[in-house]
């Protein structure tokens, strides 16, 4: 995998109270099918360690995560060179299973967002409650960033990672430098 | 004239000086001051001209609903009109600029106003439009136009950074006066989170001004104590310099924060948009002293008598040395008392209620001043500024008048709640006789979707009228709405008194048979100069609705919204048409309360972020190789590449001949990729196409089109088939959004049980189109996969790696030649792109744009969604009868098409076109029949949907709809052009270039 790049080469800015950055490369499936289906969990788990998460949750293992993105969606987080792999496994386990996985690694950008102004950061573009009461780890959260689709999600150091569609990643990344730039609102 | 006073001023800082400019002039005011007390601290009584008339006008109040203290502020970058000097913190350094100033300020302009009085009554854009329609264009629209500039648009780029913030609290309360206080301390209490904004930079609004006592104090203790509790609990947010703009639908709130106007230098965003959810809103907004409408009280030095109390004590400044007080409330009293311990003069206080006995007027009874009662003010005497008042009785005409020398005049009407955010989302009013105001109807309050009461008012926005009753109404309000909220609250109210006042007594015109000569001098819209003349005109002239007079008179149309005119206004309205106040009715209160920068509406949405760009994995490339852009949806495509000095036409024509002759490569990455799998794919294909898809073989890809239950083409694409359940669908590079929402309507809402999964994958593939008769030949260079004939026949893909890349080859093709479709990661797809022109360096490998792929797909005769399809066009307009299955039930467009109309042989039909000198056809030119239509026009029977230089056959190329086109084949016609000329074109096949598609199929 010499040659794969991420969309924005791994920009990052600093501004008073967080940081922004693109992160490395990271595999991601998208798997739809009946979230009730026990075969289909089993699958899940069996590939990545995790068991399905609640709605609007994450659950975590290691280096692979699963987010519920809709009532017949997950989003597999896996390393990078496994994407390929994972949806063959699930293709295959999943033989007569009526579903869909595809491969989305290279249809997304990725950012982090760290610091401690990182929620204030994303308040200023995303109409979600990013206070601690309402937004806190173990939560997948599909919204927009200004205009763009985003997903986010938040771990126990507070650094946030979001990701958009790989085309939009430059205005993605305008869009969190410009509310990074600014400083503390001292709201949440 | 109006002075700084030797002391006082509870917000200013006497020790540190501030210099500011007005109209260029050097003026010093003091840390603390408004624009308007440090303009009223420098004498300066005229602050700007008025819009119609031109009527010197100077401040009138201290607040937001001032109408006449409008400046540009700022210079260059950070150049704004239309600010108000009453709401503008001073700074130092600060500029402004009155706008509005013709011919200057200074200037007695008398008589030019005498003139245009006759010339503007009421309604006089509507008549002045219909007679006589010369003169508007001519004299009317220039004289106007330069009389009634107001503040100029800046010139130069904003150079401040604005922004949102969303927040979601359980309230909000808007407003920080004691009311907002009381209320945020009771629901706080409750634990529930809570954001109290007010608009001003300090808290306690005006109690503290008004000697209001709380809990045996005076009300600046408790609002300093209150303020203290609130700052440590960690559920309560306080901003100020945050106005509660608008209220909308579900709890939705807009406040706008103005966090470095008063220090323009300060790092960080000028305005911030607060878009708040709140559960529960309570609005604490206070009232507004109304003007009273007698002659002259538009003239520089007739102020609000609040807004007088509030000079006095917040900044230690009076509006002139000898006040007259005209009212017809006890509360005006309280100006007169604060003069007298300041050390002024007030000759008179003018009440036009007969009897007045109540604590406030018999204290000012005992302080010496004469007290007029059953009085009125005739008119105001002076030019430029207040010289003395006329004193008559107030229930006649008024007669000659007695004078009384004064320089200023302070008058009270009566106060109104402000109900405008309560009103913004539905909430009702009621009339109060006692007070003589609307104010808001508890029982028709602003509901959420459960009709549950989600807006609630606290303290004198409710009518609450007195310091104990506005604190009793704020608690019971705050434990209200945090209950609403879901907490246990109880309301525990600061202990106040009210005080005790006279009742005040209603009055619209002053004298009360006042006489034309005065009513049309009594100003009731000051911005817009609407006098009691022009409503009453109004009246006469047939209006009885307040929202249709509003717009006959502009009454309450300036940017103040008619905060001081609208109750004077539909009085007088009501009073013309023998109507009660109520019957009549207010007119609507849309947000923003105040207007709010544009640029806190853009937010962080300028320059490059304005709006979202999508950028293919090759977009660099392309920009470092002379890429001329053109917008396809959201992404930028190169519509071609220049070469050092070529023009754009030359680029296209060399990138067609390359190709043609040799090798080309598109960047096709913005082609949608819709998967769609499951064992009903085939059968949901079926139903989305015109023909047939479920009988593809894997491994084998079919151009299909789609069509809306119209029947019209909706977008067109080559269908891959990957396995049993899978199909791979490419759409348009504009359609794949609007495509993949297409294919989840059918399926969530129609069938819904028909198992198919769609997924939009067209951002993880980027695209190569290697095209042209070199185009195996690179690909063999590269390795890594058979793509001869034989392994990977035309129409056919095939997955594999080229150069140690994976990819997916479609044999695909859109220009005619021999042609590869390479679907790539789209992290690897820039470097698979290098690799091919490094490979193709020996056969001249071109990049091509848009509009090569364009002339090459016209030359093959191929249709494209946009061009030859507009909306109203059915595939067998477009001769793609080969393309509808007839085997098929039903398809979506399929029961359309077969209406009478569709079926049609009149209908225009797809053909070449070829002009007979060899030139290009004005593209969508039409095609002349014979004769005229019934509306004298030239009758049509066609025309140019896509027109082209073919430098492969060195002549103009088109295609058209032509009625019977088909049936006419070698016929010539006529097009119109543009200059009134014809040009004559021959019908043709559509496909101008190998028609027998051997090249492509090699």
């Amino acid at each position: 995998m010499s040659d794969a790049m991420t969309a924005l080469n791994g920009a990052s800015m600093q501004g008073p109270v967080a940081a922004v950055r693109e992160a490395a490369l990271q595999g991601m499936v998208l798997l739809r099918g009946d979230l009730a289906d026990e075969t289909l969990a089993a699958v899940v788990k069996d590939l990545t360690g995790c068991d399905l998460p609640g709605q609007r949750e994450m659950v975590q293992a290691g280096n692979t995560a699963v987010a519920w993105m809709s009532p017949d969606e997950l989003l597999l987080l896996v390393p990078y060179e496994e994407a390929g792999t994972t949806v063959a496994s699930l293709s295959q386990a999943l033989e007569g299973v009526y579903h869909l996985a595809v491969d989305v690694s290279d249809a997304r950008a990725l950012f982090r967002i760290s610091g401690e102004g990182a929620r204030e950061v994303l308040a200023r573009l995303c109409p979600v409650d990013l206070s601690p009461a309402a937004f806190g780890p173990g939560e997948m959260r599909r919204s927009r960033l200004a205009q763009v689709p985003a997903a986010f999600w938040i771990d126990e150091t507070g650094t946030i990672s979001l990701v958009c569609f790989r085309s939009v990643a430059g205005y993605a990344f305008g869009a969190l430098s410009a509310a990074a730039e600014s400083g503390p609102v001292n709201f949440l | 004239m109006s002075h700084r006073l030797p002391q006082g001023g509870r917000l200013v800082n006497r020790d540190a000086p501030v210099g500011f400019t007005f109209d260029s002039k050097r003026m010093q005011g003091l840390e603390g001051d408004t624009l308007a007390s440090a303009l009223l601290a420098n004498g300066q009584g005229i602050v700007n001209r008025s819009y119609k008339y031109h009527r010197p006008r100077g401040i009138l109040a201290s607040g937001p609903e001032e109408p006449n203290a409008l400046v540009g502020l700022g210079q260059g970058k950070r150049f704004e009109p239309d600010q108000r000097a009453t709401t503008t913190e001073l700074f130092d350094g600060l500029s402004a600029m009155s706008q509005n100033a013709w011919p200057s300020l200074g200037f007695d302009a008398m008589a030019v106003n005498q003139w245009f009085a006759s010339m503007m009554p009421a309604g006089f854009y509507y008549k002045t439009f219909i007679w006589p329609r010369s003169f508007w264009m001519h004299i009317y629209e220039p004289v106007i136009r330069e009389a009634a500039a107001s503040g100029l648009p800046p010139k130069e780029e904003d150079c401040d950074t604005y922004e949102h913030f969303h927040a979601f609290v359980d309230l909000l309360i808007v407003g920080g006066g004691i009311a907002g206080l009381q209320a945020a301390l009771t629901a706080g209490k409750s634990g529930a989170t809570v954001m109290l904004v007010e608009q001003a930079a300090h808290w306690g609004g005006r109690a503290p001004v008004d000697g209001a006592e709380i809990e045996g104090q005076p009300a600046e203790v408790w609002i300093n104590e209150t303020l203290q509790t609130l700052g440590t609990m960690k559920n309560v947010r306080l901003r100020t310099r945050c106005m509660g703009a608008g209220v909308y639908d579900h709890g939705y709130a807009l406040a706008y924060e103005r966090l470095t106007d008063h220090a323009p230098e300060a790092e960080g965003p000028r305005h911030r948009l607060w878009k708040i959810r709140a559960r529960q809103i309570v609005t604490a907004t206070g009232a507004i002293e109304r003007p009273l409408s007698f002659a002259g009280n538009d003239l520089p030095g007739v102020m609000l008598a609040s807004a007088v109390r509030d000079y006095v004590v917040n900044f230690g400044v009076a509006p002139g040395h000898r006040t007259v007080i005209v009212t017809n409330n006890d509360d005006a009293y309280r100006t007169a008392l604060t003069l007298i311990d300041a050390g002024l003069e007030v000759p008179v206080v003018i009440d036009v209620r007969d009897r007045v006995n109540s604590p406030l007027a018999r204290e000012v009874s005992r302080r010496g001043v004469a007290v007029e009662t059953g009085a009125a003010v005739m008119k105001v005497k002076g030019k430029k500024g207040v010289e003395g008042v006329m004193l008559c009785r107030a229930n006649g005409t008024g007669g000659a008048g007695a004078p009384v020398e004064c320089d200023s005049v302070a008058m009270s009407g009566g106060w109104s709640p402000v109900v405008h955010l309560w009103s913004h989302c539905g909430g009702k009013l009621t009339w109060s006789d006692e007070n003589a105001h609307f104010h808001p109807d508890p029982n028709r309050a602003p509901t959420g979707a459960e009709g549950e009461v989600f807006v609630r008012t606290a303290g004198i926005a409710s009518g609450a009228m007195g310091t104990g009753s506005v604190l009793q109404d704020a608690s019971a309000a705050g434990a209200a709405a945090a209950r609403a909220a879901g907490f246990t609250a109880k309301s525990a109210a600061a202990r106040a008194a009210d005080a005790e006042e006279a009742p005040m007594k209603p009055v619209w015109v002053m004298p009360e048979q006042a006489l034309p000569e005065l009513r049309s001098k009594m100003f009731l819209d000051f911005q817009n100069d609407v006098k009691v003349s022009d409503v009453q005109l109004a009246a006469q002239e047939g209006y009885e609705s307040v929202e249709l007079t509003k717009r006959y008179t502009t009454l309450g149309m300036a940017n103040d919204q008619g905060k001081l005119s609208n109750i004077n206004g539909l009085a007088i309205l009501a009073g013309s048409l023998g109507a009660e106040i109520p019957q009549v009715g207010t007119t609507t209160f849309r947000p923003p309360y105040q207007p709010i920068s544009f640029g806190s509406i853009a937010g962080e949405a300028r320059g490059e972020i304005f709006q979202p760009l999508r950028r293919t994995p090759m977009h660099e490339w392309h920009e470092a190789n002379g890429a001329y852009w053109e917008p396809v949806g959201h992404w930028r495509r190169p519509y071609c590449y220049q070469q050092p000095g070529e023009t754009i036409e030359q680029a296209v024509q060399r990138e067609v001949r390359t190709t043609r002759a040799s090798l080309g490569l598109l960047d096709a990455s913005t082609l949608g990729k819709l998967v769609v799998k499951g064992p009903d794919a085939g059968r949901f294909l079926d139903m989305l196409y015109t023909n047939k898809m479920s009988t593809l073989k894997p491994g084998r890809c079919r151009y299909g089109l789609m069509c809306n239950e119209n029947g019209f083409l909706s977008d067109d694409g080559v269908v891959a088939r990957i396995d049993e359940d899978t199909f791979l669908c490419h759409t348009t590079s504009g359609g794949a959004d609007r495509i993949h929402g297409w294919m989840e309507d059918w399926l969530q809402c129609e069938w819904w049980d028909w198992k198919v999964y769609v997924a939009n994958v067209t951002e993880q593939c980027g695209q190569i189109a290697v095209v042209g008769p070199n185009a195996r030949k690179v690909l063999e260079r590269l390795g890594g996969m058979d793509v001869s004939r034989q392994a990977l026949p035309f129409m056919g893909w095939a997955d594999g790696e080229l150069a140690g890349t994976p990819v997916r080859i479609y044999r695909i093709s859109f220009s005619g030649e021999l042609s590869y479709e390479i679907a790539v990661p789209a992290g690897r797809a820039r470097a698979l792109w290098d690799k091919l022109f490094a490979a193709g360096v020996e056969f001249g490998a071109t990049a091509y744009g848009t509009e090569a792929l364009h002339i090459m797909r016209a030359e093959k005769g191929f249709i494209m969604i946009g061009d030859e399809t507009d909306g109203t066009v059915i595939p067998q307009d477009l001769g793609l009868d080969w393309a509808i299955s007839k085997k098929k039930d039903d398809y979506l467009g399929k029961r359309a098409q077969q209406r009478s109309f569709m079926t049609s042989p009149d209908r225009w039909k797809l053909v070449g076109l070829e002009t007979l000198d060899g030139s290009v056809l004005p593209d969508g030119a039409y095609a002349l029949g014979e004769g005229d239509n019934a509306n004298g026009q030239r009758n049509t029977i066609g025309r140019v949907t896509s027109s082209y230089h073919s430098p492969t056959l060195g002549r103009g190329i088109a295609m058209g709809l032509v009625k019977h086109g088909p049936d006419r084949m070698g016929e010539v016609i006529r097009f119109g052009k543009t200059d009134g000329g014809t040009i004559e074109a021959k019908i043709v096949s559509p496909v101008f270039y190998d028609p027998d598609g051997e090249k492509q199929d090699v």
